[in-house]
């Protein structure tokens, strides 16, 4: 009974199903999609292991000089080892601020992404499984909020919850504020897809089936229901991931986002930015083009994914 | 067609009740006004003098009346950080970012719309697959980047334009305008660029797909058969027929272009509302993101409001009420 | 006798793709005289409506005309320029196409495309072209023009927009209409008018049509000659009423038999068993010998020639009397 319940029942490895696959064929096929799949484990590679391949702790202030500080890129005559791609007006080697600002900027666009999917998922089964009264009032605040551009309701968010918090925050606080920032500006995407997902699929037999042997909602909602709507919610957190760090990096380089003690590679860029005008360029560049590289990969990675899975979006 | 005016019109209340609602809530329930005006050492009884003088003890009902009443004729408060009206404030930067919003888009229609016919006509080309790369950028980079890259080549490297400001302004009656002085036109010419270029590609990508689609469809075919000019065919049948949705998009974007100004302000210290804004969140400054969120979206329901009356003015076939395809 | 208006000799269409060419028309030969109708008919790919196109030099790549010749008023147009084809185009051959209802511009007054048309052709003034197009709308039978030439075509119904479509065709008063399957999106009782209007052409302007379609009944009616393809070639060619009374070729024959007499929405191509072959797949010999009831050794290997056979041109085996007994 179980079994009919179910969808279909998995019977070899996911590795085996995924070689066989069309999506994978399609990697195959598409330079530009592995070429920007090696980016991404590149940088995500730096990002994880930034604390044991960066010469300096970029956090840590005991190990700031200032008398390092605004050395040029070491292929530069002024330059001084270790500071490969030179330091910035504390001393802070910026090779190792792109590393640690990778992994914070990666860690806040994956904590956003998860959160904004997690609502978005949340309110999309409860709307589309139960219709009704719920599902009209939680579209509505959908279109309504679609109405905004993200960055501007990411903004609002951050600045109501510091008047709420009155502004004494540590840098934990403000990661997990970000998050939320970001989680309450991307919801409405995967809150729709899922949807319509839902409607169609909870008049599926299985859902029936699970229905007349007595599951309760919940239950056939999250074991049932959801693994079939996955697909295309997916496909949206690729492509969101590179719009969470995006505004992430936005929101830093606002000056809202996070403090410039735990720079993430918006914080760097906006620091950076006043150095352009007195020749010390590589303070901002270096993490301009980690993060430019970083959301070019990850965007063409979400290109191709989409385009491969194409049926369910667009 | 007057229904679906007046029916669109219904939405846009409700969707400007509801932001209005928010502004409120953000006015009366995130952090203490009292606290905002008061210092520190004020004693309790003038506190609560002056929540009573504020209105603070009337129920919520009352006191959302009385904030929608204000709004409407105008008066958003007073700036925490100023101590100004609100209104005075924005009325003050407004020029600032209504006319970068106009440049950016002229820019993006302009540049979009010409790369995109290009690469739609001339779709094998090198320069078609350029345009196309740098479309890929313009949508993946933060704006705030392509600001500063704009900036660290033409003004830091090459020193043809200024990096921050309006330049000069000359001042018609409220409206202060950095058109009529070359250094006003200069300091325009990168933030325009660099609030347009997300615009741009969003629309030459959809001229080039709304553009082959075009081409492929039966009545272009009946006008070559016919032996119209190519020129014709391209730029007034295909065009025409591409520009229809396209008006649609690059309409509802013109709401998108003026809230993105918050960014491109910030990089270029552009005085307008956005900058005024991100100023505001900053600073906590309740009062000015209130009002600045109800005027974009007031904005955004006008644009939307504007673009469904002109799409169905350029469509002929949406203007009979019935819109019925034979 | 006079020249015809269109003469094709030898006509090879190929497309070009990424495992070869495909020939999508074989040596196909035929004239139209003056205020003439020829039908071509045959089953969808068949090649009716690319050799349309390809008289009308509308073959877009990766497809082109690799072969053969198009004449029309004995001067050659297949080799002209795109610019003077472009000229041709409208000027002295007008096309018709299958779907009224999308080949006018959607956005466009009929009386803008018709005045556009008319001018490109003409020398007329914008008013003397707009006083021309209430002229043709009349001439194609569409009431209260002067009113009706200031309307969409979404104000138009189908069988009136194919009256446009006719008058767009009509505007610089072609020798030559090529119609691509102008009565197939129709109602039946439209189709009439519009064969109607067709076939008036001809007697009053002695204009040459050229008919494409794949429904006999309308050939039946409307066309002078027949040429009926398969494959990329013609089968068979010759006077209407013979072809129908008295088809030569095997495919013609079923055909004809599949023709219905009373009602018109039958399959008519059920009778023939097995279907035609896709472009990449033609065999050897005779295209048809898979599925002709008559077929022998020769039909395998070698390719049959048209012969004429009285009023016919018939490329079939069966008629070869050259080597048997000389006719």
């Amino acid at each position: 009974m179980s079994v009919l319940v179910h969808g279909p029942v998995p019977t070899r490895s996911a590795l085996a199903r995924f070689r066989d696959s069309d999506l994978f064929a399609s990697f195959k096929r598409s330079k530009l999609a592995m070429a920007a799949f090696a980016v991404t484990l590149l940088l995500f590679t730096l990002a994880l292991l930034a604390p044991l391949i960066s010469p300096q702790n970029p956090y840590d202030p005991a190990q700031l000089e200032l008398i390092n500080s605004n050395l040029p890129p070491l292929w530069n005559a002024d330059g001084q080892s270790p500071f490969v791609l030179g330091t910035d007006d504390q001393g802070r080697d910026v090779l190792s601020a792109v590393f640690y600002g990778l992994r914070l900027s990666l860690l806040v666009g994956i904590l956003g992404v998860v959160v904004s999917g997690l609502i978005g998922i949340g309110l999309g089964l409860i709307a589309g499984y139960f219709g009704g009264f719920v599902d009209t009032l939680i579209m509505r605040v959908a279109d309504v909020q679609l109405t905004f551009p993200a960055i501007l309701i990411a903004l609002v968010v951050d600045g109501v919850a510091k008047a709420a918090l009155g502004g004494q925050m540590d840098t934990t606080a403000s990661i997990w504020l970000i998050v939320a920032s970001i989680g309450l500006s991307f919801w409405v995407q995967y809150a729709r897809t899922v949807r319509s997902s839902v409607m169609v699929e909870k008049n599926k037999d299985y859902v029936q089936a699970g229905r007349l042997i007595g599951l309760s909602s919940p239950v056939i909602l999250v074991r049932h229901v959801l693994p079939n709507v996955l697909g295309p919610v997916f496909v949206i957190a690729t492509i969101n991931l590179a719009l969470a760090i995006i505004t992430e990096a936005t929101l830093s380089f606002l000056g809202t986002g996070l403090p410039d003690s735990m720079p993430s590679l918006g914080t760097l860029i906006r620091t950076g930015n006043r150095f352009l005008f007195s020749g010390e360029w590589w303070i901002v560049a270096f993490p301009g083009l980690a993060l430019a590289g970083l959301v070019l990969a990850i965007n063409l990675l979400g290109d191709w994914l989409r385009d491969a899975l194409n049926p369910k979006l667009q | 067609m007057i229904a679906f005016i007046l029916q669109r019109l219904l939405q846009s209340v409700a969707v400007l009740f509801a932001v209005g609602l928010i502004a409120f809530s953000m006015f009366r329930f995130a952090g203490d006004p009292v606290n905002q005006i008061v210092g520190v050492d004020t004693p309790y009884a003038e506190r609560v003098a002056i929540r009573q003088s504020l209105g603070l003890d009337d129920s919520v009902i009352v006191q959302f009346g009385r904030y929608a009443g204000n709004v409407v004729r105008g008066e958003f408060g007073t700036s925490y950080q100023f101590r100004q009206p609100v209104a005075a404030l924005l009325a003050e930067r407004m020029p600032a970012t209504l006319e970068l919003a106009l440049c950016a888009t002229l820019f993006a229609l302009t540049v979009g719309i010409f790369m995109g016919v290009y690469c739609a006509l001339k779709r094998d080309t090198v320069l078609a697959k350029v345009f196309l790369a740098i479309s890929l950028i313009g949508i993946s980079l933060p704006t705030f980047l392509i600001g500063i890259l704009l900036i660290f080549l033409f003004s830091v490297t090459l020193g043809w334009l200024p990096s921050f400001g309006r330049g000069d302004t000359v001042r018609l009656g409220w409206w202060t305008t950095g058109f009529l002085t070359a250094s006003g036109l200069r300091a325009l010419i990168l933030p325009s660029v660099t609030l347009g270029l997300f615009q741009m590609t969003l629309i030459m990508r959809l001229v080039r797909a709304e553009m082959l689609e075009v081409l492929r469809t039966d009545y272009i075919r009946f006008a070559r058969a016919r032996g119209l000019t190519t020129r014709t065919i391209h730029f007034g049948h295909a065009l025409k027929n591409t520009l229809v949705p396209v008006i649609t998009i690059a309409g509802l974007q013109l709401g998108s272009v003026i809230a993105f100004s918050i960014i491109t302000e910030t990089v270029f210290q552009w005085p307008g509302m956005g900058l005024l804004f991100v100023q505001a969140v900053q600073n906590v400054d309740i009062p000015i993101m209130a009002a600045y969120l109800l005027l974009v979206a007031a904005i955004f329901v006008t644009i939307n409001l504007v673009v469904d009356v002109l799409y169905t003015i350029v469509d002929p076939r949406l203007r009979l009420s019935t819109g019925g395809r034979a | 006798m006079t020249e015809p208006v269109l003469s094709v000799r030898n006509l090879r269409v190929a497309f070009a793709n990424r495992r070869g060419t495909l020939t999508a028309i074989d040596d196909v030969s035929f004239d139209i005289a003056r205020g003439e109708i020829l039908g071509v008919v045959g089953e969808s790919g068949a090649g009716k409506s690319v050799t349309g196109s390809a008289v009308i030099g509308l073959i877009d790549p990766p497809g082109g005309i690799v072969g053969g010749e198009v004449r029309l008023q004995g001067e050659r147009i297949d080799t002209l320029s795109p610019e003077a084809m472009r000229r041709i185009r409208g000027r002295r051959i007008g096309m018709i196409f299958q779907d009224p209802l999308t080949s006018l511009n959607p956005l466009y007054r009929v009386g803008r495309q018709l005045i556009e048309t008319i001018r490109t052709h003409t020398d007329l003034s914008e008013k003397a072209a707009r006083g021309r197009a209430i002229d043709l709308l009349a001439e194609v039978g569409i009431p209260a023009p002067e009113r009706r030439i200031d309307g969409y075509p979404h104000e138009f119904s189908g069988g009136m927009r194919q009256r446009v479509v006719i008058a767009l065709a009509l505007a610089a008063e072609p020798e030559l209409i090529i119609a691509d399957e102008p009565t197939t999106a129709l109602d039946v009782s439209v189709q009439a008018q519009i064969i109607a209007l067709l076939k008036r052409l001809g007697t009053e302007r002695g204009t040459a049509v050229m008919l494409v379609t794949h429904d006999m009944g309308v050939i039946a009616e409307a066309a002078d000659r027949v040429a009926v393809m398969y494959s990329g070639r013609i089968a068979e060619i010759g006077p209407v009423r013979d072809v129908v009374t008295n088809p030569l070729h095997p495919y013609a024959k079923g055909l004809m038999g599949a023709i219905p007499t009373l009602a018109q929405e039958t399959d008519r191509l059920a009778q023939i068993p097995g279907s035609m072959p896709r472009l990449s797949a033609i065999p050897k010999g005779c295209a048809f010998h898979p599925r002709c009831p008559s077929a022998f050794t020769r039909c395998v290997v070698e390719r049959p020639n048209p012969i004429a056979v009285g009023a016919h041109q018939v490329a079939c085996h069966l008629y070869d009397r050259s080597e048997a007994s000389a006719a």
